[in-house]
């Protein structure tokens, strides 16, 4: 099973992470910046496992296993303040929040 | 070369821009949980089959489900959806396109001209990745663990808030 | 008890700070009884001091004490030390026994004011430092002393401080004073980096051996030094600061200006006589000024209508004559008067405080009058004040001291006898302007509302200053009247001696002089008086010679005008240009910061794709 050229697997994180940026910089709403958020980590736990399986070694499973952590954190912590911000603002615009506009 | 990699890294990448074009939000959630089971079939195919169970588990798993809560308590309906669909309009779409286009083709000329065209090499398993994981990295996983504990903390605390003012 | 020294001037200091730390959280009675009593405990150990000190001197009659060594530096030493001598005994015994007189009365008086702690916290400072001005072995703590009291003094005239009018009083006499202060210190930069050392003794020492009589750099020397006495003691031409400086607090005019800040001067002059003596011109140019500035403020007192203003004119008038006593050699003569003048202007100040505080606080003499039956205690007060001030013969202590500085002078040739003329002519002066005052506030008609008794701690300085203003003379008497000299005993080991006058005629023309004075006081004032007419010679002499006038338009107005005219100049429109700059910059900078999350990720994203096609390109 192990013979796919690892150039492939980081273009694959190359473009997953290129498209959460995208989601990231074009949705307004809070939610779907979360979730644009989480395909770029996933993006990021890419390629370390893809360098992890470069050479063998567990170490790219475990700096996955780290970023799988911080999404949890992230997400959790991140959740929590949507549901805060819900009350002032339903719609969850990200525009909206500019209170710190210089 | 592998088709079983190739098949699932297409699906990854269309998952994901179906998922950021979605004016619903479950309909989002639905294909990102698709574009994330994807990715674990990448990990397997890599030869990282704990990274894979784990990418079930955790991230199509519980993350999702947790996304999925929170949808329905903010009760996010067709109204929200009609509001994103202005929101997304064309032109919104130029600049962040290119933006991220340019990161993909600077990231992806660096990993095909980074001399990694070599096929991984054999599987790597659960129990290597659980040696290295109390060995070298404790402290690592310490730290983690206090990551976690302050999460655990922040989110109880705004739950809390939430919770007092309803 | 000679090694407790060191105690007197910090028991003072202790009680200001104590004072200070305690701002707000003290009650009146317990702050009033902490100023009172940190002077009180100094006066006791200085008088214990004293006692010792006289019945068993020192060697040389000089007890040194160093406290710790200051600095060591490229050869100048100088040493934390206190030098007590006959001079700075006599020093520290009226400024500890005047000062807590004036302690006391304070507590009566001051009854009631808003910053009673802060006013009391101050007054300790300023006799801290005024002790340590006197005490000082070397120049560097005299002159910490001097800006001590220098700063107490600004505090205190500016205590009532919503009044505009008074932190402009207070900033004046800082300012005036300062010219002089400068002066000083340029002087002591001299002697310091001439000979060598900061000890005043040594000094003096170094420089009576290495400098010939006459020669420019003592005169230099001394005429710098005099230029910081003539600022501290109000003479011409830095007078100008005294009579505002009446806006303060009435025991404050009593302590600072009449009894101890303003003859600063004369003992900074008595401490450094072996310089002035090296410097003839200098010492003639004391006693021309002294001359110069006891007439002046003799005729502006007689002009003006505000007690304190009287009396503060009266102060510059006697330090003139303390300072036309060191002009013609007859130091102890000035020490003498110094001290009678401490005793009686203190009274007369303190007398002056208790009628205008029964008299919410007017100070017009003609909105007072007949007060001598309503304010019998003030009446005798002040009566007896003005009998030494003016020099009554015989029975007062004025009289002794200003008879020995008219006699000194009279020994003095011919510049002697110009000067002696000149205080002659202040002497009738004298008895003329304070029994004007004496006679529109005590007799004629009744005038103001009097409310009110003293008590004990208003009567018992009063009481106790006019014992010592009627017999403070008779430590020394000219040898018609028995020949007393305990003080010029006293003073001989520091001080040179006068040339003893046996000659009675300057004595008796003095005293008929005073006695003119009186008696035509008597003549024009006896009945009621209208308010004077301003005409062009009263508004002279009124302003005192138009001396604030002239510096306003000579000094005050060219630097106002030079400072509006640089004060937009082409340096500053340099400056205006980067400040522009910054805030046209800042306006267009400050769109980016629009305070949407997207438009930061974008900005992270576009910096990313930048460093990254750097990496990649390059």
């Amino acid at each position: 099973m192990a013979n796919v050229p690892l150039d492939q697997g980081l273009l694959l994180a190359a473009i997953l992470f290129a498209l959460g940026l995208t989601g990231v910089l074009v949705r307004r709403n809070l939610l779907f910046m979360l979730m644009s958020l989480e395909v770029m980590l996933n993006a990021a736990g890419i390629a370390f496992i893809v360098a992890g399986a470069r050479w063998a070694a567990p170490d790219g499973q475990i700096m996955f296993i780290f970023v799988l952590t911080f999404a949890a954190a992230e997400v959790s912590v991140g959740l929590a303040l949507i549901l805060l911000i819900h009350r002032q603002n339903p719609m969850l615009d990200a525009d909206a929040g500019d209170r710190l506009r210089g | 070369m592998n088709t079983t990699f190739e098949i699932s890294a297409v699906v990854a990448v269309l998952a994901t821009l179906m998922m950021i074009t979605r004016p619903s939000a479950v309909h989002a959630l639905l294909y990102l949980t698709v574009s994330l089971l994807a990715a674990a079939m990448v990990f397997f195919v890599l030869g990282a089959p704990f990274a894979a169970a784990l990418e079930v588990i955790i991230y199509a798993g519980a993350i999702m489900v947790l996304f999925v809560f929170i949808i329905m308590m903010l009760n996010i309906g067709d109204a929200a959806a009609a509001l994103e669909s202005t929101w997304l309009q064309p032109s919104t779409w130029i600049g962040p396109s290119v933006l991220a286009l340019l990161l993909a083709i600077e990231l992806g000329s660096l990993a095909v001209t980074g001399g990694l065209a070599r096929p991984a090499g054999s599987v790597v398993n659960a129990q290597a990745v659980g040696l290295a994981l109390i060995g070298p990295y404790m402290l690592a996983v310490e730290i983690a663990s206090f990551l976690l504990l302050a999460a655990l903390v922040a989110a109880f605390h705004l739950g809390r808030a939430v919770m007092r003012e309803e | 008890m000679r090694e407790f020294l060191w105690l007197v001037p910090l028991l003072p200091l202790i009680g200001s700070v104590t004072l200070m730390l305690g701002a707000g959280r003290l009650t009146m009675r317990l702050a009033g009884t902490i100023g009172a009593v940190s002077v009180g405990l100094a006066a006791i150990l200085a008088f214990t001091i004293a006692a010792g000190f006289l019945t068993n001197p020192p060697a040389g009659s000089v007890y040194q004490q160093t406290l710790w060594h200051w600095l060591n530096v490229g050869g100048v030493s100088a040493t934390f030390g206190l030098r007590l001598d006959p001079l700075s005994l006599v020093m520290m015994l009226v400024i500890t026994g005047v000062g807590f007189l004036i302690h006391l009365f304070a507590t009566e008086y001051m009854e009631g004011e808003d910053g009673y702690g802060r006013f009391f916290a101050h007054l300790n400072l300023f006799v801290a430092a005024m002790l340590l001005l006197v005490l000082a072995d070397n120049f560097l703590a005299l002159y910490t002393g001097w800006e001590g009291v220098g700063l107490g003094s600004y505090l205190l005239i500016g205590f009532w401080w919503r009044d505009p009018a008074n932190g402009l009083a207070a900033r004046k006499a800082f300012i005036v004073t300062r010219i002089g202060d400068t002066a000083l210190f340029l002087g002591l930069l001299l002697i310091t980096s001439h000979l060598g050392t900061l000890n005043i003794a040594d000094a003096m020492q170094h420089a009576t051996q290495s400098w010939p009589i006459g020669s420019p750099i003592a005169t230099l020397a001394a005429f710098l030094l005099l230029g910081g006495a003539v600022g501290k003691s109000a003479q011409l031409p830095l007078q100008t600061w005294l009579p505002d400086a009446m806006v303060g607090p009435t025991p404050v005019s009593a302590l600072i200006h009449a009894a101890t800040m303003v003859t600063a001067g004369v003992y900074l002059i008595a401490r450094t006589h072996a310089l002035f003596l090296l410097a003839p011109a200098a010492l003639l140019t004391v006693g021309i000024i002294g001359g110069a500035t006891l007439l002046l403020a003799g005729f502006s007192a007689l002009a003006q209508n505000d007690i304190k203003r009287i009396l503060a004119y009266s102060t510059m008038s006697q330090i003139g004559y303390m300072f036309l006593a060191l002009g013609v050699g007859a130091w102890d003569a000035a020490l003498f008067h110094l001290m009678t003048h401490a005793f009686f202007k203190a009274l007369l100040f303190l007398s002056a405080g208790a009628i205008t505080m029964r008299l919410h606080h007017e100070q017009d003499i003609f909105k007072m009058g007949g007060l001598a039956r309503r304010l019998p205690v003030a009446f005798w007060s002040f009566l007896i004040g003005s009998a030494a001030l003016a020099a009554l013969p015989l029975v007062t202590a004025g009289f002794y001291s200003k008879e020995a500085i008219l006699s000194g002078a009279w020994a003095g040739g011919t510049s002697g006898r110009v000067l002696w003329l000149a205080g002659v002519v202040g002497a009738f002066m004298t008895g003329l302007y304070i029994f004007r005052a004496v006679f529109i506030v005590f007799f004629g008609e009744e005038h103001g509302h009097v409310s009110g008794r003293y008590g004990w701690r208003i009567t018992t300085p009063l009481a106790v200053l006019s014992v010592l203003a009627v017999l403070g003379g008779l430590i020394e008497v000219p040898p018609v009247f028995g020949h007393v000299t305990l003080l010029s005993n006293l003073l001989a080991p520091v001080l040179p001696a006068t040339k003893e006058v046996t000659d009675i005629t300057p004595l008796l023309l003095a005293s008929l002089a005073a006695l003119l004075g009186i008696a035509l006081a008597a003549l024009f004032y006896w009945r009621p008086t209208q308010r004077p007419a301003e005409t062009p010679l009263w508004r002279f002499w009124h302003a005192a010679g138009g001396f604030d006038w002239l510096y306003n338009r000579v000094l005050v107005r060219p630097v106002l005008w030079a400072a509006r005219v640089n004060s937009d100049d082409f340096i500053d429109s340099f400056y205006d240009v980067i400040a522009w700059a910054t805030k046209a910059i800042h306006q267009q900078v400050r769109r980016t910061q629009n305070g949407r999350v997207r438009w930061y990720t974008a900005g992270l994203a576009i910096g990313s794709v930048s460093l990254i096609a750097i990496a990649v390109l390059l």
